[in-house]
């Protein structure tokens, strides 16, 4: 029983580091029609600037966290402003090749600066280790990734619901072209919501280092459960987004634990049956 | 006022034709040590074919078509392995069992939109991936077969070190399957394609069952590129995880695009485009060739929209409206 | 009376809202039926109800006797029911000949045919050359529909319809984009349509409404208000209030 419980915990973190780094892409599919393949580019960046400035810089942990954050945040309006916008927005083929173009682009990079072996950080001392709770042991640092993660998809929340910006976002998602009729600056939404997707992914991106690993094949390799997040949660919508990264965690981390031999087939079998039934997505409410 | 003589898809032979299959029995005798390679270009545009009637044609953005190639090729290399050699049954056995794979997951395909399109077919492809990696007994897993025994072909050839059957079968088998691609874009049927490519909407209205269709075209694409997956095999007497992973999925969805979609010589420019950077780049060093395998994509996408073809059109009518000033 | 095509109380709502409200329309066989209305009275909601574009929220749709309404499209479409888009859905990169031939093979059961070059039908091209004379296009057929006019496009929309030999034919403002003298062609090549073809237009041109059809029916936020005869409409007070306006056409009658 305390095993499972530790694997559902385990799952749980997984799926919520897997949210933070989902829920920009499936914002940008949602708002802007656009399949943006390269999107876990951003999560790896992410990851490699923390090690930078952990190593290099000396910052403590906590200190890079915003950092990346909003690095990445910038990074993102600039590709939206300077590449991604000369995409159309509607040929899929056209998004999928720039994107794993792009992708194709930043593993080289990664390769070239920081070699193809895995980055290891230091965590500090108070996130390692194990918290007692009850009858379980937790890894501290998995108990902080969900506690961050529930802060963010709180600011979230928050940011989509009380805000005008988020009232703006949600009426994009809706109908683009009514929203831009009652005057909403959708391009400026756009990018705005671009930059704030990148700048989570590449904080989900530091985050997860330890628990997702980061060489430079990361975009590639986590594809596919991003894609599958998205998809499954239904596009645009961030409540789907976060019910759908949780599940696939829990679903891949108890699959890998009791059915080792299974490997990958549960969670592509999964994704493709999941899509057999509903092609649309779990969810189809925007937002 | 006269109408113009009607201009439609009459599937003849063109100047294009000629020059494409010559170039390619000029380069049997004018490259007689590159035999081996150019095997492999061959067999990879007919890969890039395969995936042209899914794509240019029929509309369908697939991220795992690499997943009937490799089924091909080891449905091929395993008859071999278990005692039946023969190559051209065995060819046909992979092209059956490829298509029918093609078929089984054409309804997971046509059903839905564009990303759960992508979805999907990256999803069958990494599924296969799976299946070969853990059937290790079967697909001797992460080694691959190697060392498989293929028969001489039509009890004649025997296939050499230098790769002179392999050229001659891949040309002959690319070159009849080429026929058929031909036959089909030029029908009605490959009419009825390119119209739901252009206008998914507008065809149910003129009563065109369209999941069928694309059904079809799914179907026999997966089975051309399942032929040209056990031409692999059976010319290079191997095969591995690496025919059916992501990375040759994501590589003939390149090449056609580079070349140009929906064009029949998209392919082959694609195919032999693409060989041709990998062979010279990636010797430099596998980074150097993913870098400029992006640049080249998003260059592409940017500018060059139609591919090379597509350019070289674009440049033609250029050119034609400046002559009739 | 038989009826070519059918409604019984068709309805659909949009989140409350009701685009079409208990619709009940009877087309005999061989009429010239004009739909006209304000804007967003419903009318394309109206025909995309017909043709199965839209499932309805209640309602049945009958072609003759036969009830189509849980029907998909394109089987709607092999039962003789045929349509024109409002704004122009042809296929870009189709030349004009490879479009209209496209949708007589489509008709005539041959366009899964894999094996003959499409150069090679030569019924089904004699065909479609001809409609392609009756419409004026011939000497753009060899042209992609992405490159016309809007004009020429709209011809093209109303070729593919014909190109189906319909026995219920549904227009949804055909005339729009046309240049007013050619408009009334246009109509006149519907009109000459065979006598066991039905027509149903929608059309803002009162003109063309008036001169070509036979009965009009008038549907305002959804609701069909009322149907007649064109002189029976333009005298219609509740119409000329809400749609026409005093300055209304003499009926030709």
């Amino acid at each position: 029983m305390a095993a499972l419980l530790s694997v559902l915990f385990d799952g749980v973190a997984y799926g919520s580091l897997l949210f933070v780094i989902s829920v920009g892409m499936s914002v940008t599919m949602g708002l802007m029609s656009f399949i943006n393949l390269a999107h876990g580019a951003f999560a790896m960046f992410g990851g490699y600037l923390a090690v930078v400035l952990l190593r290099r810089a000396g910052l403590p942990f906590a200190a890079t966290l915003p950092l990346v954050m909003l690095a990445l945040a910038a990074a993102g309006a600039v590709a939206e402003r300077g590449l991604y916008r000369w995409v159309s927005r509607t040929r899929p083929l056209d998004q999928v090749l720039f994107t794993i173009g792009l992708a194709f682009i930043a593993t080289a990079v990664a390769t070239y600066v920081w070699g193809p072996n895995q980055q290891n950080i230091a965590l500090p001392a108070m996130l390692t280790g194990q918290v007692h709770l009850g009858p379980v042991d937790l890894g501290a640092y998995r108990l902080f990734l969900i506690a961050v993660v529930v802060v963010i998809t709180g600011a979230l929340h928050l940011l989509v619901g009380r805000t005008r910006f988020g009232a703006q976002l949600r009426a994009a998602v809706d109908n683009p072209h009514a929203a831009a009729g009652l005057g909403i600056p959708v391009d400026r939404v756009f990018t705005v919501s671009f930059a704030l997707g990148s700048g989570l992914a590449g904080l989900g991106g530091a985050l997860g280092i330890d628990v997702l690993g980061l060489d430079p094949t990361f975009p590639f390799k986590y594809m596919v459960y991003f894609l599958v997040v998205v998809v499954v949660g239904g596009e645009g919508s961030i409540v789907g987004s976060a019910a759908a990264a949780i599940a696939l965690g829990v679903f891949d981390v108890v699959g890998k634990y009791y059915i080792p031999g299974a490997g990958g087939f549960l969670i592509y079998g999964l994704m493709v049956g999941l899509l057999l039934v509903f092609p649309h997505g779990l969810f189809k409410a925007r937002t | 006022m006269t109408a113009p003589a009607p201009i439609l898809p009459d599937g003849r032979w063109r100047r294009a034709d000629s020059l494409l299959w010559l170039a390619a029995v000029v380069a049997y005798v004018a490259f007689p040590t590159h035999r081996v390679l150019g095997s492999q270009v061959i067999i990879t545009a007919l890969f890039a074919l395969s995936l042209d009637l899914v794509l240019g044609y029929a509309g369908i953005v697939s991220l795992g078509h690499a997943a009937f190639f490799g089924l091909g090729a080891y449905t091929a290399a395993l008859l071999a392995v278990h005692g039946w050699g023969e190559p051209i049954s065995g060819l046909a056995c992979a092209g059956v069992i490829a298509a029918a794979a093609g078929y089984a997951t054409s309804f997971l395909v046509v059903r839905g939109r564009a990303l759960a399109q992508l979805m999907i077919t990256l999803g069958v492809g990494l599924l296969f991936l799976e299946a070969a990696t853990k059937a290790a007994v079967v697909t001797g897993g992460v080694d691959g077969l190697s060392d498989v025994p293929i028969w001489r072909v039509a009890g004649l050839f025997r296939f050499d070190i230098a790769g002179n059957t392999a050229y001659g079968y891949s040309l002959v088998v690319a070159f009849v399957c080429f026929l058929a691609i031909k036959r089909i874009v030029s029908s009605p049927f490959g009419l009825s394609l390119r119209a739901i490519r252009e206008g998914a909407r507008r065809m149910p209205a003129l009563g065109a069952p369209v999941g069928r269709r694309l059904v079809a075209a799914f179907t026999i694409g997966a089975g051309l590129a399942g032929v040209a997956g056990a031409l692999l095999a059976q010319t290079t007497q191997f095969v591995g995880l690496d025919a059916l992973d992501f990375q040759r999925s994501a590589a003939v969805l390149i090449m056609v695009s580079l070349g140009g979609t929906g064009r029949l010589y998209g392919a082959f420019v694609g195919a032999g485009l693409f060989m041709l950077m990998q062979d010279y780049l990636a010797r430099q060093s596998p980074e150097y060739w993913q870098l400029w395998i992006g640049l080249l994509l998003v260059a592409v996408v940017l500018f060059a929209r139609g591919g090379v073809l597509g350019g070289i059109d674009a440049v033609r009518a250029r050119i034609g409206r400046r002559r009739s000033r | 009376m038989s009826f070519a095509l059918r409604t019984e109380g068709l309805c659909k709502t949009w989140g409350g809202v009701y685009a079409n409200d208990h619709v009940t329309l009877a087309l005999p066989t061989g009429a010239r039926h004009a739909l006209i209305g304000p804007n967003g009275a419903g009318k394309t909601t109206f025909v995309n109800l017909l043709t199965g574009f839209y499932a309805p929220s209640a309602g049945r749709v009958l072609l003759g006797d036969v009830d189509v309404t849980g029907l998909a499209m394109h089987e709607r479409v092999k039962r003789g029911l045929a349509r024109t888009f409002q704004i122009n859905t042809l296929f870009a990169g189709l030349t004009v000949l490879e479009s209209v031939v496209l949708a007589i093979c489509e008709r005539t059961g041959v366009a899964s045919q894999w094996l003959r070059p499409v150069a090679r039908r030569t019924a089904e091209i004699a065909e479609a050359s001809a409609l392609l004379e009756r419409l004026q296009l011939a000497p753009a057929a060899n042209t992609l529909t992405g490159n016309l006019p809007y004009g020429k496009q709209r011809l093209v929309e109303i070729a593919l319809a014909l190109a189906m030999r319909p026995a219920v034919l549904l227009l949804d403002e055909p005339a729009s984009g046309i240049p007013a003298g050619e408009s009334t062609e246009v109509f006149e090549i519907i009109a000459a349509l065979p006598s066991d073809v039905t027509v149903l237009f929608i059309e803002h041109d009162m003109e063309l409404v008036f001169r070509f059809a036979q009965r009009i029916a008038v549907l305002v936020d959804g609701k069909l208000l009322t149907e007649g005869t064109p002189s029976e409409i333009a005298a219609d007070q509740r119409v000329r209030d809400v749609y026409l306006g005093e300055a209304a056409p003499e009926a030709a009658s």
